[in-house]
């Protein structure tokens, strides 16, 4: 083995220059991966098979091997399965995970693929293939360098039996390679040799580029990434990351760390091609030039006159720090779901798609599938943004069904919200227990199976550290239809007068082991999602709803919290252990509530709930005494049709005594449990905060508040609670309940974090008012509790350690990708509620009471609490329209008026909801103004009812800690 | 970055199990009584051996029935790619002492009552595994002093990469990037283990795997450093070789 020194010069943090002097081994042991090679001893892994060429363009026989910018580029195509046989080489692969993480990741899963017959090719620690870089070469010249020897060792390697094809875009290095003899080409002229119209219509976009140049240019150029270094080094320019405002499309905001206060981005020659959640380089407008967000619902439509709103502007008052987008540092940008917007030429090849997603601008795509697409859901991604071009450049992935259709449609949510729902793979299914694997496909042998499955585990292996809580009185509370039932408690009398509390969680960790792969992808999934309808496991179904799920009759394992508490709720002693249980009954809420309201029943479950009630309600007055929040977020669910799906009827969800009974001791459980494994493991717990909210972002709300003469104290969780309680209004019931749900949209998002990471002080839940929390109560459906029951497991010595669970880095980072999985889930759920609200509005006009929520310039945004939906009413009018009603906005009062009625913040209306499916692809729901009653404005009234079913239901216990996920969902306009 | 590849590279073109480049020369400096000079990759070390020779400092401490072992472990200021202010601190100090414990453990003491033996070590350039090198360029030196031993103090690092691969003989991108790193300085022919050190805490599940990755580094060590030993005896002491090089003159 031969050795060689790589050196190079980098700059520490502090500006020192060091020169770093690295170890080099070339190898002799690397084979080539070709099936045909008889010359490379160590040829492991051979994927490269002998290739039948279909290409019309290259008749030879061959395998192809592409350069960084064609894989960067073309990555859509790259994982169509008709390219096969392709070598990367490690030089390429380096080069795109440094440059795009996210092209890596793809491509990765591709070369794991085996039959696609990807090889990697270690060029760079192969003693033939390793070149020096000369002295003066630019790392890219360099790296094409290694390209080619490679490919050129590759031809020779193969004795021409099979040529290896270079692909590459770039013209220049093209040449080069054509002029040392290897074959190339590009891409592009590749698969057109291939004659296929999918894998056509996936090539990026960038060779129109060429021929828009011409064009006169829409936005400033980009600076170079040397200047914008050096500017924001300097201190002239700010980097942040650029969020997209959902109202209004020629409005951003970027969120530049250190800054209180977002720099706001207004027009299109500001955002300069920026794209939701990109890194972007901004440049501050001097002062002068400062503005406040418009106010103005702009919606990309054709018939809405923006361009007329946005000229009108006046100078506000209040101004916003205000900046321009002078580059782009990293591009977020994915693969984005859709529809082809109606063309009106017909054959025409390019064509605009329209994001589902609106803070993403629409994209220019190139397609021959017009026909076919014209009426499906489709996945497009973004190649480029020219200066010249109003719209970015795309090309076509692939399509996910008929517009309308749910399947389709669920598929877009679950993939805008990058939810992982394929099914589970079989070395996940392998981690099942072994005994089910007999199971047929009746449902009578599952239950006979799993009884004696789960007997004979508990008797056999797992009696020794379990408690045999077989014989207490435990039972089970939870919404109906609820199939994944994680909790089940107990409660009996005890001689010396206290009594035997105890709270059984399902215990999960029994079967999912740490690092296995159930474990992996179980952490991958950390949540599972609840779609109407349908429901993404975050387990797979044997566990989530049979093996775990704490069912009435059966015997289930458990980990249990066992309290021995005073009549006064006082604990004076507990315990934490694991178990084996028998729940005495599953019960729904209302089965529970007429158990405790039959005082005629008094057997010994009767009694239990009784007393967990009494329990229950010192608990939550002690709770609301130390200051925690009782916020409102109008949940509904939709009564689903058993057969088509389709929603018939949504009722908001009631709040039982019983709800919050099972609620008070889950969080009892989960302040525990947070205490006794941060008590054993002061670094590593995984607990959850709520961050205070900063007073800024309560001010609207106190402005709001304040029109109406009531007063808000936000100083603490204590006194927002109790001024919230006062502000009532005896002429409009709702008014309390929008004060909360506004109150809410104020809040912070709460999220999990290793406990080293933090000081005691910042482990505070604000919404609790607890000064440490954790999730422990639902393993079968968040992630985050199958760590904290692996945590206390450990802390009871039933369980030992394992290395993941004692690095604080991990951990930290795999909080991380909980709390974004959780958000992304909530995401998922608020959109399929509204895309039910869409599919329930079809063909229906109703009438609904709904609330004054914000008065915008030339809007009012509406909320309609029975279907917990949040509308657009539009004031002004239409484009081309004529509109006799004239509406004044006052900015200071923030009111509306036309004539004699004035509209404010927080006022009752009526509202005529109807779904506008003029727009075939983009349907909306329609808000027309009933009552009060405006000549030419408003719409006369009308009424109707329907009938009921259920559907799957997600346990709603901690819904206090929901709050935490505010907005509500929106509807589409 | 990865410490491993997918490909089962390291960082340096090593798979998980393969030492670095060896190369040492024993005898290379004429003052002290025993020499060597040992690189092991980019790690470059000297070491000099003085005595045994009689008790310079603390004559009334020093015990009467074996000699005393005097180390000292320093870094050249050039050493590492910043230059280095002070060539002996206080991370010097320590490991002085760990040099002098494993040492220890190897020379027969006892044949060298009321004297004294010193071990200089000096780093010329670092890249990782420090200390293993020191102790191995001492053990080369002391043989080359003639100083008897019960056998040779071998010493090698490991550490683990993403997790679950420990990798054998680390290199200084390698300490800083990747998770606790393990260094061990065996017997090789008894197994005794003379020091073992991690930098962190190391999780139970690991140290066995880690621990034994070391050891075998060290077995491998040790076949290469014999080898090279009986070769330059051979050419310094063999009668055939004796003087050639004058005589063709």
């Amino acid at each position: 083995m031969k050795v060689t020194s790589k050196t190079f010069i980098r700059k520490t943090k502090r500006g020192n220059i060091l020169k770093i002097v690295r170890e080099h081994y070339l190898r002799d042991d690397i084979g080539c991966g070709s099936k045909i090679c008889k010359k490379c001893k160590h040829n492991n892994e051979k994927p490269l098979v002998k290739h039948q060429s279909i290409n019309t363009d290259f008749p030879d026989k061959h395998y192809l091997l592409v350069d960084t910018n064609v894989v960067l580029h073309q990555i859509d195509a790259l994982e169509d399965d008709t390219l096969k046989n392709v070598i990367i080489l490690q030089t390429v692969l380096e080069e795109v995970k440094h440059l795009s993480h996210s092209v890596y990741k793809r491509l990765m899963d591709i070369i794991g693929n085996y039959s696609r017959s990807f090889y990697v090719f270690v060029n760079v620690y192969h003693k033939d293939t390793y070149v020096e870089r000369v002295r003066g070469e630019s790392p890219n010249d360099y790296n094409d360098r290694m390209i080619r020897v490679a490919a050129l060792w590759y031809n020779k390697h193969l004795d021409d039996k099979i040529k290896v094809l270079l692909l590459s875009s770039d013209e220049a290095s093209k040449a080069k390679a054509i002029n040392e003899g290897i074959p190339t080409m590009s891409l592009e002229q590749y698969v057109s040799g291939l004659n296929n119209v999918t894998l056509t219509d996936k090539l990026s976009n960038r060779s129109c580029m060429v021929e828009e140049t011409s064009k006169e240019p829409i936005f400033p150029p980009h600076l170079t990434p040397a200047i914008i270094h050096q500017g924001i080094k300097s201190g002239k320019l700010m980097q942040g990351t650029f969020f997209a405002s959902t109202d209004n499309f020629l409005e951003g905001n970027v969120f530049v760390e250190g800054q209180e206060k977002n720099i706001l981005l207004q027009g299109r020659e500001h955002l300069n091609r920026a794209i939701n959640g990109d890194i972007v380089a901004i440049e501050m407008l001097p002062e002068s030039q400062w503005s406040a967000p418009a106010n103005l619902v702009l919606a990309d439509y054709d018939d809405l006159d923006l361009e007329n709103g946005l000229d009108t502007v006046e100078k506000p008052k209040e101004k916003y720090p205000t900046g321009k987008v002078v580059g782009i540092i990293r591009k977020k940008w994915r693969q984005y779901c859709g529809i082809i917007q109606h063309s009106l030429v017909e054959n025409a090849t390019r064509h605009l798609f329209v994001p589902a997603d609106k803070k993403i601008p629409k994209i220019r795509i190139e397609t021959r599938q017009y026909d076919k697409l014209k009426d499906q859901r489709v996945i497009v991604a973004i190649d480029t943004w020219p200066r010249t071009s109003r719209y970015p450049l795309g090309h076509f992935v692939r399509s996910l069904g008929k517009i309308g259709e749910r399947e389709a449609e669920n598929e877009v949510i679950l993939l805008e919200h990058d939810v992982p729902h394929s099914k589970f793979s079989d070395e996940v299914l392998r981690c099942l227990p072994k005994e089910t694997w007999t199971i047929s496909a009746t449902v009578n042998i599952v239950k006979i199976a799993h009884s004696t499955l789960v007997s004979t585990i508990s008797i056999t292996i797992d009696l020794v550290g379990r408690k045999d809580f077989r014989d207490l009185d435990i039972c089970s509370v939870d919404p109906p239809g609820c199939t994944d039932i994680d909790d089940a408690l107990h409660c009996m009398p005890l001689e010396n007068g206290n009594f035997q509390v105890g709270v059984h969680i399902a215990d999960v960790t029994h079967f999912v082991k740490p690092g296995t792969a159930i474990d992996i992808e179980a952490s991958q999934r950390a949540t599972t999602v609840y779609l109407t309808g349908r429901r993404i496991d975050m387990v797979p179904g044997l566990l989530s709803s049979n093996l775990c799920s704490l069912r009435g009759g059966e015997e289930r394992l458990a980990f249990s919290c066992v309290w021995e508490m005073t009549p006064n709720a006082d604990i004076v002693n507990s315990s934490y252990t694991k178990s084996v249980i028998k729940s005495k009954a599953a019960m729904t809420y209302d089965q529970a509530q007429l158990i405790i309201d039959d005082q005629n029943q008094d057997n010994s479950i009767a009694l239990g709930l009784r007393q967990l009630n009494k329990f229950a309600k010192i608990l939550k007055k002690r709770r609301i005494d130390a200051g925690a929040l009782v916020l409102a977020s109008p949940e509904i669910r939709f009564l689903v049709d058993s057969e088509t799906r389709d929603p018939l009827d949504v009722e908001v969800k009631q709040l039982k005594e019983t709800n919050s009974m099972v609620e008070e001791f889950m969080l009892l459980a989960n302040v525990e449990v947070a205490k006794k494994i941060y008590s054993d493991f002061p670094e590593f717990a995984v607990l959850r905060r709520h961050p205070k909210p900063p007073p800024s972002n309560f001010e609207s709300l106190i402005k709001a508040a304040a029109h109406l003469g009531v007063e808000l104290n936000v100083d603490s969780s204590r006194d927002l609670a109790n001024s919230l309680d006062k502000a009532v209004k005896l002429d409009n019931p709702f008014f309390n309940t929008m004060l909360r749900i506004l109150a809410t949209r104020c809040m912070l998002q709460a999220v999990y974090f290793a406990s080293g990471t933090k000081t005691y002080d910042e482990f505070l839940h604000y919404g609790l008012a607890a000064p440490i929390y954790t999730h422990f109560t639902s393993p079968i459906r968040r992630y985050a509790d199958v760590l904290v029951h692996r945590l206390l497991a450990v802390s009871i010595a039933s369980d030992s350690t394992t290395p993941e669970m004692l690095d604080k880095r991990k951990i930290e980072g795999l909080c991380q990708t909980l709390n974004i999985r959780t958000r992304m889930s909530a995401y998922a759920e608020r959109a399929s509620v509204a895309l039910n609200t869409h599919i329930f509005f079809r063909g229906k006009i109703r009438d609904e009471e709904g609330y004054i929520l914000y008065v915008r310039k030339n809007a009012l945004q509406i909320l309609i609490p029975k279907y917990g939906l949040e509308g657009t009413l539009f004031l002004s009018p239409r484009k081309g329209q004529l509109q006799a009603a004239i509406f004044t906005y006052n900015e200071d009062e923030q009111t509306q008026r036309c004539g004699d009625i004035v509209f404010r913040t927080f006022d009752p209306v009526s509202v005529q909801l109807s779904l506008d499916s003029s727009n075939v692809q983009h349907e909306r729901i329609v808000l027309k103004l009933v009552k009060p009653e405006i000549p030419n404005f408003s719409v006369p009234s009308i009424n109707t009812s329907t009938v009921n079913v259920q559907q799957p239901q997600k346990n709603p216990h901690e819904p206090c800690d929901s709050i935490c996920e505010p907005q509500l969902k929106k509807a589409k306009i | 970055m990865d410490l491993l590849s997918r490909q089962g590279l390291r960082t340096d073109g090593r798979r998980s199990g393969e030492l670095r480049r060896i190369r040492c020369k024993m005898g290379v400096f004429n003052q002290p009584d025993g020499s060597a000079y040992l690189e092991q990759g980019n790690t470059k070390v000297v070491a000099a051996i003085y005595g045994p020779h009689e008790i310079r400092t603390n004559r009334s401490k020093a015990p009467n029935d074996c000699a005393v072992i005097n180390c000292q472990y320093s870094m050249a200021t050039f050493s590492r790619s910043e230059r280095k202010r002070r060539p002996r601190d206080n991370k010097s100090a320590e490991l002085t002492l760990h040099l002098k414990q494993a040492m220890a453990t190897a020379i027969k003491t006892d044949l060298y009552p009321k004297s004294q033996i010193d071990i200089f070590v000096q780093v010329l350039q670092s890249d990782g595994g420090n200390y293993s090198v020191c102790v191995n360029a001492a053990t080369l030196a002391l043989i080359d002093a003639g100083i008897a031993m019960e056998e040779f103090v071998i010493s090698c690092t490991s550490s683990l990469a993403n997790g679950e691969t420990p990798l054998v003989d680390i290199s200084h991108l390698e300490e800083t990037m990747g998770g606790p790193s393990l260094t061990v300085a065996i017997l090789p022919i008894s197994g005794k283990i003379a020091m073992l050190e991690t930098s962190q805490r190391i999780h139970i599940n690991h140290l066995e795997p880690v621990l034994s990755e070391a050891v075998r580094g060290c077995r491998y060590i040790y076949e290469i450093l014999n080898k090279i030993i009986k070769k330059h005896y051979e050419e310094i002491g063999g009668a055939l070789n004796w003087g050639t090089e004058e005589y063709n003159i």
